[in-house]
This record gives structure tokens, C-alpha cells and sequence, in this order.
């Protein structure tokens, strides 16, 4: 692998990400299957950082996973996206932040739909104007909400407290960077890096000290696939996807998996227990699965927050052995205690997938 | 120039193979023929090609019987074209080393460039340590120096079309030539590495010309060279950098995914961009594949819709070496009948 | 626990793995197995194929990807009238190819006689 050769490619992949004054809007489905990430992102980009990041209740599903399962069509979904536009419009921001990178891609397919055939942004404004009364401005800047930790990675390094080092042995962690698909496929040019060797996340993981592993199937989907998974009988289409991509990186011994979709690291986190149910093979060392992380978890990890409260119990696969690699102290018995030492539960232990 | 009083000059922009046999036709004719090449040395791309299709003919010999039978020509490498421009009956051209040209006529022999394969991140080109370019491969055989192949290879592939045939890499037309490089350079692997495994993967075989279609069945069953159809999709590198390629074998209606040692990229002839400065200061047409435009693509293949600038080779599309040489001397008679007021 | 669901099988076929030793056979008593251009020719002709899917290409096609049950099936519908041999346009000797291919058994190994019809 010729590492300056992808420098190459990054170069004309550059995308212009201003520093400050966001509207933030949420995926659907983060919030319980990861539920520290979204908190974490205004906190580290409010709270830590002192950014402006907007957000409102009014906000509604972008209509993706509607649109992607063929259930509404795309005029629909648009006029969805043109709400959110115009609760940006109506906060007085211009830049745009997608929690979900099937959001993203959809705002994203919206505004180049539209600069391809304006007749269409003329009849969903007909279209929201009837069914909502609102207008709204198209916003200058559009961003996945890795795309701005990766503008802050930087500031992040600074203030970082611990570093993806094995702190044992000195060794960076070894780290596999898995971008959703809807991130930067369909219009390279609005990811960062590009499609083929995006950076948005090998970029943030190589700041805080980690090394990024290049293994052949790192271009293919999680396997989710909307239809694939949500269909049941089709479910294992979705999990052989996954376990390809698990195959593929297995020689390389990853430490960590980091992504920046809502549905890749679920079910690359949970499919390893469904296939290790199935196929009695694991991962990760000693029997345990390899860790997931959201790049909010990672970068709050980096900052020093509580694995806890970043809700890594939420996880299948357990994240111990990583915390212990990078030298991270942890209660073992709050890991089940929510806010206020509310007790969760512990879940039921896998019969073949390790866990603590 | 250096003393040839009596004999006319003729512009030629381009010192590979049509420019050559162009200026050397036009000596023949009593012309003083004036080279300009950017490069610094003469022969273009095929100085640069270690044995040609379809006979594995060294190229090298017939580079210099060009450069021997252009001797008498003035050739001036390194050039940078200043301002070129009608002048008169004819046109002026000022070149960066104070060199100030008065002709009538101009040859534009100024090739084709070859596509960039980095461009098709899919393949790695650039970034997997064992993809290499047809041309990367021919630099191999000439001078054996290549760190991208490594010791003895038991599993080579060659994918077709890199950059032609593309829409989206910007180049609609069929290079023409691959198809048939493709074969002579897998047959020369498998003269080199006999244990190998060859695959090429292919859209369509374009075998067109004088001995190809014998070529392709010698490589078939002289070689065993194995033939996928399909357009590979994606390339990987695995933890020993050895290369995955992917592609559908369609006469099979399968994926198919093969690990090799060596993968070749027939990055095909695309139009020379550098050129279009000087082609829009000249009032030439560029057709829409981005090469020179011919008067008509049938009768008047070296003249242009200008008075007194001719073409020849590969400017106006992609070409064969003995087409580019028949269509050199086309152009020199062109130049001859012009000039002596046909 | 059944969950409903396991994971698929590839269809993909990965030539890393495929066992060309039967094809090798096959070659070396009949090399001009090797100059099939795929142009079906064969298979428009063929008697047996518009009933029972018989092709001369997909058999040598799936000899060089390790479909083996599909090449068998195939052959075990050849009727061996001679079609094939007289379309051709490059002249294999398909009738000597697919009674070669019958000696040689799944495994690679060759039957008595090997060779010689």
C-alpha cells in the first residue's frame, strides 16, 4: 500500500466545512441503538469546544429509510427534507448537520436533484407552502456530523486524555474505518476524501494516535440494506455481508471497529453475536468479539468521558479489552447503572460471543 | 536555420512517429522539414514501447531508422511554442528558445496522450504496490526495473479498457489498440513466468487487424491465456499486498474474485490535452472526443477545415503505428500538392 | 436458537479456489479445448440443448470454474450426433472433447484407454 498515493486522491476530495454556527438534526434510530452518541456530539461541540450547534423538537425524520424501502416517493421525501430546510431558515442558520448518513445522503440527493431539474424544487415549494405554510432558503453548507469532528480532530488531539495506543506495549491501535454508504457513494465529492479511500474517519482516528487498516472489503455496505434487513426472511443477506467484511479483516487483527452511520456499527456490533450463535467463530482476542464505536464515542472516549455515560453497555460486543488496551479506568459495577444509578439490567450472556 | 537557403520549411508540431515519417517523406519531396518537439528526445510513445503487436517486433529499430532517415531535418526537443499565428500567406511560429519559424504549412503529428489510470480509483493505480500500466510494463521489459514485480509471479492479470469505452472517465472512444497489447504482453508474462496463471478481463475482443485474430488463438492455445468477459468492478489488496480483483463473468452470469500477484492496466489512448492552447491560437476544429477534427473522417483524414495545417497520427484519434506511418506520408503529399500549388 | 435466518452462500465463484485439474486433463488430450471464443454457435445448434440445457461452451466455460455438477449434468445429455463439430467456426473437434470429458471422471483421474477413442 502506497500511502502517498491515497494522499493523492484525498487532495482532490477537499471539502469546505465552516468551523461554527450549525443546525443540528437527528437520526431516527441512533438514539436507542447508541444512545450516548447524539448527547455526546452537542456536548463535546458546545460544551468542550464552544461551538454554536443549533437544534429544535420540530424536526421530523428526514423520510429516509421510507424513501430507501421504496415506501414513499421521492417528491414526498423532499418535501420532508424542505421542512427541515425551513426550520433551519427559520433559526436564522445556513449550514446544515446530519446526524445519520442516510439523512445526509438524502439531503444532499435532494439539493442535486434539484440543481439538475429546478422545475422540481419549484413544486416542492408549491408542495410545503399547501401542506405546511412554511418557505425556506436552501442552506449554503451541508455536513455529516463526522464530517465536523473531523474538521475538529485537531482540537480534539489537544485536549485529548488518552491517546489509541496500546498504553502496554507503545503500539498504536489497530483501527478499521467503515463509512456508511450513503456518506460519499453517490456524490464523492461531498465526502471527505472522496469514496474509494474516504477520510473523514481514518482521518480523525490517525490524530488520536491509531493506525488505520486497509483490508480488501472496506468499501462493502454493513449488509443493513433496508429491505434486506428489515424483511426478516431476507435478514441473512444483511448478516453474510457482514460476516464477508468480518472475514476479510480478520488477518489484520483490528482493535477496533469506528463508523459514522446509525446502521453499520449496530450491526457490526450485533451480528457478531448472531454469528457466533451460528458459526461458533469470534473476532476479537480471547474469544471476545471486536469493539464498535461510534466516531462520538471515540472522540469521547479520547476526551476522557465515562465509558458509561457514553453508554458503551448499550453494546453486543464488550468494549473492555479496548478500554484496558488504551488504559481507561472503568467500574465494572456501574455498567448497568443508568442516569441517577438507575439499575438497567443486565443482559442475558451469549453462549458462544465472550462478553463481560 | 542552419543553411538550407533554397528548400521551403514545413512546420511538423511533434516528433513522434508521424512527425518522423512526415518529415521524412517531406526531405524526400525537397522540403526542409522543421521538428518540434516538447519531449526531450524524438519518437514519441513508441520509443518509449519494448516490441510491438502483432509480430513482437522491437520497436526500437524502427525508431532509428526514422531518426537515421531524418537526419537532414532541423529537430528542436524541449520546445515550447511562444505564439504561433497566420502571417501573410502563411504562418508564423516563435518557439521559447528565440527560434522564429515563417511556413506555409503546418503538420500537427501531435499524438495522443495516455490516459491517467490513477483516475480509476477503483483499480489502485498509485496505491496498491503491485498495479502497474501497459506502459509500466513495457518500461519492465526494456530496463527490468520495477519494484512493483515481485520475484517469480504465478498469477497476472490484464484488465482492458482503462479509460476508454468510459463515460464517466470522460472518453466514449474505443482505444483500439489495447485489446491486441493486452495479448502481446500476456503472451511475453507467460514467456517470462511459463508457471503462470494469465487472465484477461475484457468487455469486447477488438482483434481487427492484420494477424490479430491469429495472435488472440496462439495466445489461446499456445499460451493458454484465459479470457474473462466482464469489466472488473474493483480491485483490493490483501495483507501479503498481493491484488483481489473482482469482475462479473458474464458469459457465466457470475461474480468472479481471483488473488494475483500482478495486475496490468491497459490504459488506453486518450486525446492530448496540452495541445488545445495551441489548436484554438490556429483557429482549429477539436471534435468532441476531444482530438483534432478532420475535414471529414473518410476522404480528408489529414486535413483540417484550415488552409495550409495538416494532420497526421494519432491527434486526430486513437491509431495503429502502421496507420499513423501510412497517414505521415498521406499528409506529406498533401503538404507537397499544396505547397507546389496542386 | 433459530433466528429465522442464516447466512447466504456466495454465489460468486473465486478462482483461487477452483480445481482446474480436470480442465488440464481435458486440455492435454484435446488442446484445442482451449480456443473456445464463446461464440455459441454450438449451443444454436445443439440437439439436446433447447430440452436439457446441454451447451458445449457453459461445459468448457464450467470446467475453468469449478461448476462441476452443472458440466456433468450437461454431459450426460449429449446425444453425440456431431452438430456442434460442424458449426464451429474454429474448428474444435467437439465430439472428440465431449468423449474425453466422459472418460475423464469428476476427479480428474482418466478411465482406461486414455486418449484413444
Amino acid at each position: 500500500m502506497i500511502y502517498q498515493g491515497k494522499q493523492k486522491i484525498w487532495s482532490d476530495y477537499q471539502k469546505e466545512i465552516p468551523s461554527d454556527h450549525w443546525f443540528y438534526v437527528r437520526s431516527c434510530i441512533r438514539q436507542s441503538f447508541f444512545p450516548g452518541s447524539e448527547k455526546w456530539f452537542l456536548g463535546i461541540c458546545r460544551d468542550m469546544l464552544g461551538k454554536d450547534i443549533h437544534e429544535t423538537e420540530h424536526h421530523t425524520t428526514c423520510g429516509g429509510i421510507a424513501y430507501h424501502c421504496d415506501v414513499i416517493p421521492q417528491l414526498t421525501a423532499m418535501t420532508i427534507v424542505a421542512r427541515q430546510f425551513a426550520l433551519m431558515t427559520e433559526a436564522g442558520y445556513k449550514n446544515l448537520v446530519a446526524s445519520c448518513i442516510t439523512s445526509f445522503g438524502n439531503y444532499t440527493e435532494t439539493l442535486e436533484t434539484w440543481r439538475e431539474f429546478p422545475e422540481l424544487e419549484a413544486r416542492v415549494r408549491e408542495a410545503l407552502w399547501k401542506s405546511c405554510r412554511r418557505e425556506f432558503e436552501k442552506p449554503e453548507y451541508v455536513a455529516h456530523a463526522s464530517d465536523l469532528i473531523y474538521k475538529f480532530r485537531g482540537e480534539i488531539a489537544e485536549k485529548a486524555k488518552f491517546r489509541l495506543v496500546d498504553h502496554r506495549t507503545g503500539e498504536p491501535l489497530r483501527v478499521v474505518e467503515h463509512i456508511g454508504c450513503h456518506y460519499s457513494k453517490m456524490f464523492p465529492h461531498k465526502g471527505v476524501g472522496g469514496a474509494e479511500y474516504p477520510c473523514v474517519l481514518s482521518g480523525m482516528a490517525e490524530s488520536w494516535g491509531g493506525r488505520i487498516i486497509d483490508y480488501p472489503e472496506r468499501r462493502h455496505c454493513c449488509g443493513f440494506g433496508f429491505r434486506q434487513y428489515l424483511v426478516k426472511a431476507n435478514r441473512g443477506y444483511s448478516m453474510s455481508n457482514t460476516h464477508k467484511k468480518f472475514e476479510s479483516m480478520e488477518p489484520y487483527h483490528p482493535d477496533m471497529i469506528i463508523t459514522n452511520c446509525p446502521g453499520c456499527p449496530y450491526f457490526l456490533d450485533r451480528w457478531q453475536y448472531v454469528i457466533s450463535e451460528q458459526t461458533g467463530k469470534t473476532y476479537g482476542q480471547n474469544g471476545y468479539g471486536i469493539p464498535v464505536l461510534t466516531y462520538e464515542e471515540l472522540a469521547g472516549l479520547v476526551l476522557g468521558i465515562d465509558p458509561w455515560d457514553l453508554g458503551l453497555q448499550i453494546h453486543q460486543v464488550a468494549v473492555e479489552p479496548l478500554l484496558d488496551k488504551l488504559g481507561i479506568a472503568y467500574d465494572p459495577a456501574k455498567k448497568y447503572l443508568g442516569l441517577n444509578e438507575k439499575d438497567i439490567m443486565k443482559p442475558g450472556l451469549p453462549t458462544v460471543l465472550r462478553c463481560c | 536555420m542552419e543553411g538550407k537557403p533554397n528548400k521551403e520549411q514545413v512546420a511538423i508540431i511533434g516528433a513522434g512517429i508521424a512527425g518522423l515519417e512526415a518529415a521524412h517523406q517531406l526531405l524526400r519531396l525537397g522540403y526542409a522539414p522543421v521538428l518540434i518537439e516538447q519531449a526531450d528526445h524524438a519518437g514519441g510513445h513508441v520509443a518509449e514501447w519494448n516490441r510491438l503487436f502483432p509480430d513482437k517486433a522491437p520497436a526500437a529499430p524502427l525508431v532509428e531508422e526514422l531518426l537515421e532517415q531524418t537526419r537532414e531535418a532541423t529537430l528542436i526537443l524541449r520546445a515550447k511554442i511562444l505564439s504561433a499565428g497566420r502571417l501573410g500567406d502563411g504562418f508564423n511560429i516563435r518557439l521559447s528558445d528565440g527560434t522564429s519559424l515563417h511556413v506555409r504549412a503546418i503538420l500537427m503529428a501531435t499524438g495522443f496522450s495516455l490516459f491517467e489510470a490513477w483516475k480509476k480509483e477503483e483499480y489502485g493505480y498509485g496505491v496498491y504496490d503491485r498495479v502497474l500500466t501497459n506502459a509500466d510494463l513495457e518500461h519492465w521489459f526494456n530496463t527490468g526495473d520495477d519494484t512493483r514485480i515481485k520475484g517469480d509471479l504465478k498469477r497476472i492479470g490484464f484488465v482492458h479498457c482503462v479509460g476508454s469505452r468510459d463515460v464517466k472517465a470522460g472518453n466514449t472512444q474505443c482505444s483500439k489498440v489495447c485489446c491486441i497489447t493486452a495479448i502481446k504482453q500476456a503472451i511475453e508474462m507467460k514467456e517470462r513466468f511459463p508457471e503462470a496463471e494469465i487472465w484477461c478481463f475484457y468487455m469486447d475482443l477488438r482483434l481487427f487487424g492484420k494477424k490479430y485474430e491469429d495472435f488472440y488463438i496462439g495466445a489461446q492455445r499456445d499460451y493458454g491465456i484465459h479470457f474473462i468477459r466482464g469489466r472488473v468492478s474493483e480491485v483490493s489488496e490483501n495483507i501479503d499486498g498481493k491484488v483481489i480483483v473482482k469482475a462479473e463473468d458474464t458469459l457465466n452470469g457470475k461474480p468472479v474474485k481471483v488473488t494475483l500477484d500482478a495486475l496490468v492496466l491497459m490504459a488506453g489512448m486518450v486525446c492530448n490535452r496540452d495541445i488545445q492552447p495551441l489548436a484554438k491560437e490556429l483557429s482549429l476544429s477539436i471534435d468532441d472526443d476531444g482530438y483534432l477534427k478532420s475535414r471529414d473522417n473518410i476522404g480528408s483524414v489529414t486535413r483540417s477545415d484550415r488552409k495550409g495545417i495538416f494532420l497526421a497520427g494519432a491527434a486526430t484519434g486513437p491509431k495503429t503505428i502502421p496507420e499513423t506511418l501510412a497517414e505521415a506520408r498521406s499528409a506529406a503529399l498533401d503538404i507537397h500538392n499544396f505547397l507546389s500549388g496542386e | 436458537m433459530d433466528f429465522g435466518f442464516s447466512l447466504a452462500p456466495s454465489s460468486a465463484v473465486n478462482l483461487d479456489t477452483v480445481d482446474l485439474s480436470r480442465y488440464n486433463r481435458l486440455v492435454r488430450l484435446e488442446p484445442d479445448a482451449r480456443i473456445c471464443m464463446a461464440c455459441g454457435s454450438c449451443s444454436a445448434t445443439c440437439t439436446a440443448g433447447p430440452f436439457s440445457g446441454m451447451s458445449v461452451r457453459k461445459v468448457l466455460l464450467g470446467l475453468q470454474r469449478g461448476q462441476d455438477a452443472q458440466v456433468n449434468r450437461m454431459l450426460s445429455a449429449c446425444m453425440l450426433c456431431g452438430k456442434c463439430t460442424m458449426v464451429c467456426p474454429r474448428g474444435i473437434n467437439t465430439r472428440n472433447l465431449i468423449l474425453n470429458l466422459c472418460r475423464i471422471a469428476a476427479d480428474g483421474s482418466v478411465s482406461k484407454g486414455e486418449g484413444r477413442l
